[in-house]
């Protein structure tokens, strides 16, 4: 098994023509993922490298049974085509797209919230990676292979860094996903970490946080609550000054709000151990389920 | 984007919130005749974006022209915090009889606006938070709905303003509502939100914060932003597109990704070094964008020693390999550079480095071992 991503995906790429959305869906399709359509208005009719292109989601949906939406259009765009596709009764939308207007992203999450149909994922995120098994967005799939660590952060770079360090440690990972750096993503780490929980294949849940919001302290309440399955964590931003956004929109310490200590803190008040480095993170995966396990 | 007062204020006035009359002017001599065209007693505010600029004697009431030409004086130039006040704001005083709080904030847990208002207005609205919590009504906002005049009303009797300025209030609340949506701001805070003793309610202080990424619909806003205000490595670094942001130390620090640079200025920290600056280079960088980087990096005359940890996944490492290349040729670095490249095309990237034997460059296998090496460096240097 393995979450969210799967066998079972029919892809639909948003921005399939232009150079982005053409390089990632076709790679995307190399790694075995079933990329059924495109999505551009006015280049419906079209095809990218025998993708299908079409004008809208809806036309996408009845004609090629898509069910997993990736969105790579522009920021001023992106929320319209999250819309579209919920619009279209796509029921896993996940958002690529970096630098959408906070409050176009908080209105496309509360209309995804309201209706009940679909989960978004990101925006500002590197997409989602089942090993073996299918591949949406950006993450560069060779480094990882299938195995029993469900992997879920904030950052798509680290979250190669902390994939990797496990990888030479002998783990492989029943999903990576990629929740993204906005304020308001759509999937939060308590969701990911209660599919990971339900998922059979998973075994441990590595969750990599920073600065910014309270995700990773409702998620140590929530861990303490919900989850057998053990679980590590990792936070980046402990040199971060305050009032500074950090590169992602969401990694900004307000005040006294959102400091990297405080998150290390809460987790570690829940029981859930918290490497100093990503180094450190692979050794306390080695202590938990064993050397290449 | 942080707004200065009186930037707020103009902006409030846009949506109907009536403001007192003033002007922002940055010499002692225009803040002379702005006060006497604005009349007696008048206030004369610093206008830097940090608070508690009252408790640091950068706001001052003026009786007369001798005063509004006293406290200018003192007040421009001032240092607030660290901040150097260039400008102030002068405006009309006004009478008054309550002091409230009155916030609109984009609540990154709730997923949804929050509207909070107390009639503890005048302080530290954290502290109130932290001693009397009940002292603040807050109430969150379905934003497909909109702020409707009963979200007003049960806030303002929350509070427990008087009962005389309950609509009044409420009304206040929802223009300012109006203003936090169609400016696509993230924070709005008015601290306080007076009544005067003719019962009228007026915003006498403006806090707002818009969301950088959505500017580009607001080109009026976007003029708002101060370059004088950045930092110079700061405002080279937003010019060339690359993401900067300035520290006190003195390990220059390039990754690609947010959160691996991030990780990666804790790594140095934990290894002993401080770090100079958080610059991510962004993924899937060209070389140019990486020689321009370090151009940034090194324009930092603090910077001892440079670490670039990469790990690529859309960034190509012999991309990064041939921009450090030709960053030294064209800036003949003076400072030691440590590399650690993983990740897509790797080997290629190494092999270009090893091939180019550009003095001073040492290359890690691991972000550890490189953080313990360029502190070691910086140390040395």
């Amino acid at each position: 098994m393995s979450i969210l991503v799967g066998e079972h995906t029919k892809l639909c790429v948003s921005g399939i023509t232009g150079r982005e959305g053409t390089f990632h869906a076709l790679r995307n399709r190399a790694y075995g993922t079933q990329v059924v359509s495109g999505v551009t208005p006015g280049k419906g009719g079209q095809s990218v490298e025998g993708i299908p292109v079409f004008n809208t989601f809806h036309d996408a949906v009845q004609e090629t049974g898509a069910n997993t939406a990736m969105v790579f259009v522009p920021p001023t765009f992106a929320a319209d085509s999250i819309l579209e596709a919920e619009d279209a009764g796509i029921e896993l939308i996940i958002a690529i797209t970096e630098g959408i207007p906070a409050h176009d992203e908080l209105r496309a999450y509360s209309v995804i919230k309201k209706n009940g149909r679909a989960r978004l994922v990101g925006p500002n995120c590197p997409g989602i990676l089942s090993p073996g098994k299918a591949n949406v967005g950006i993450i560069p799939a060779d480094f990882f292979k299938q195995g029993n660590v469900g992997l879920v952060s904030r950052s798509g770079t680290l979250t190669y860094q902390i994939g990797n360090e496990l990888a030479q440690s002998g783990f492989g990972n029943s999903t990576i996903v990629g929740i993204g750096g906005d304020p308001v993503p759509g999937t939060d780490f308590i969701d990911a970490i209660g599919l990971f929980e339900d998922d059979p294949e998973t075994e441990l849940i590595v969750m990599c946080g920073e600065i910014g919001g309270d995700a990773e302290e409702r998620a140590a309440d929530f861990i303490a609550a919900n989850v057998s399955k053990p679980v590590l964590a990792y936070i980046a931003g402990f040199t971060a000054p305050p009032g500074k956004t950090m590169g992602h929109a969401g990694a900004i310490v307000s005040g006294s709000k959102g400091t990297a200590v405080a998150k290390a803190e809460a987790l570690e008040a829940k029981g859930v151990r918290v490497g100093r480095t990503p180094t450190e993170v692979a050794e306390l995966a080695v202590s938990l389920l064993g050397a290449a396990a | 984007m942080d707004l200065l007062e009186y930037q707020g204020k103009q902006l409030f006035a846009r949506h109907g919130i009536p403001i007192s009359p003033g002007r922002a002017v940055r010499t002692v001599e225009e803040a002379v005749a702005a006060a006497e065209e604005i009349g007696y007693p008048c206030v004369v505010k610093a206008q830097v974006q940090i608070g508690g600029r009252g408790k640091a004697g950068g706001i001052k009431l003026a009786g007369d022209r001798d005063q509004a030409r006293e406290h200018a004086s003192a007040i421009l130039g001032m240092d607030i915090r660290g901040l150097t006040v260039r400008e102030v704001w002068i405006e009309l005083a006004s009478d008054i009889e309550s002091e409230y709080y009155a916030s609109i904030v984009f609540d990154r847990s709730a997923k949804a606006p929050l509207v909070m208002l107390s009639t503890k207005g005048g302080m530290d609205i954290e502290a109130v938070a932290d001693e009397d919590p009940d002292a603040i009504a807050k109430l969150h906002v379905d934003p497909l709905l909109g702020f409707q005049s009963f979200h007003g009303r049960r806030l303002a009797f929350e509070a427990g303003v008087d009962d005389d300025v309950v609509r009044p209030v409420g009304a206040m609340l929802a223009k300012l509502y109006d203003a936090f949506v169609a400016e696509e701001a993230t924070l709005v805070e008015v601290n306080p939100l007076i009544v005067t003793p003719d019962r009228l309610v007026r915003v006498l202080d403006a806090k707002v914060t818009l969301d950088a990424n959505s500017l580009f619909r607001h080109p009026d806003n976007a003029a708002l932003r101060d370059p004088s205000d950045e930092d110079e490595q700061e405002q080279m670094a937003r010019e060339r597109g690359l993401t900067y942001v300035k520290l006190d130390g003195d390990i220059g620090i390039l990754g690609n990704g947010a959160g691996l640079v991030m990780s990666t200025l804790d790594v140095v920290a934990l290894a002993g070094g401080r770090p100079a600056n958080f610059l991510d280079a962004g993924g899937g960088s060209k070389a140019e964008a990486i020689t321009s980087a370090v151009e940034v990096i090194l324009s930092d005359p603090k910077v001892k020693a440079v670490l670039f940890n990469i790990f690529g996944g859309i960034t190509r490492c012999d991309e990064v390999a041939r921009g450090l290349i030709e960053a030294f040729e064209v800036l003949a670095p003076q400072v030691p550079f440590v590399v650690r490249l993983d990740g897509t095309n790797d080997l290629e990237g190494r092999r270009l480095l090893a091939e180019a034997k550009l003095p001073n460059v040492y290359t890690e296998a691991t972000m550890d071992g490189a953080a313990k090496k360029v502190v070691e460096l910086a140390a040395g240097s």
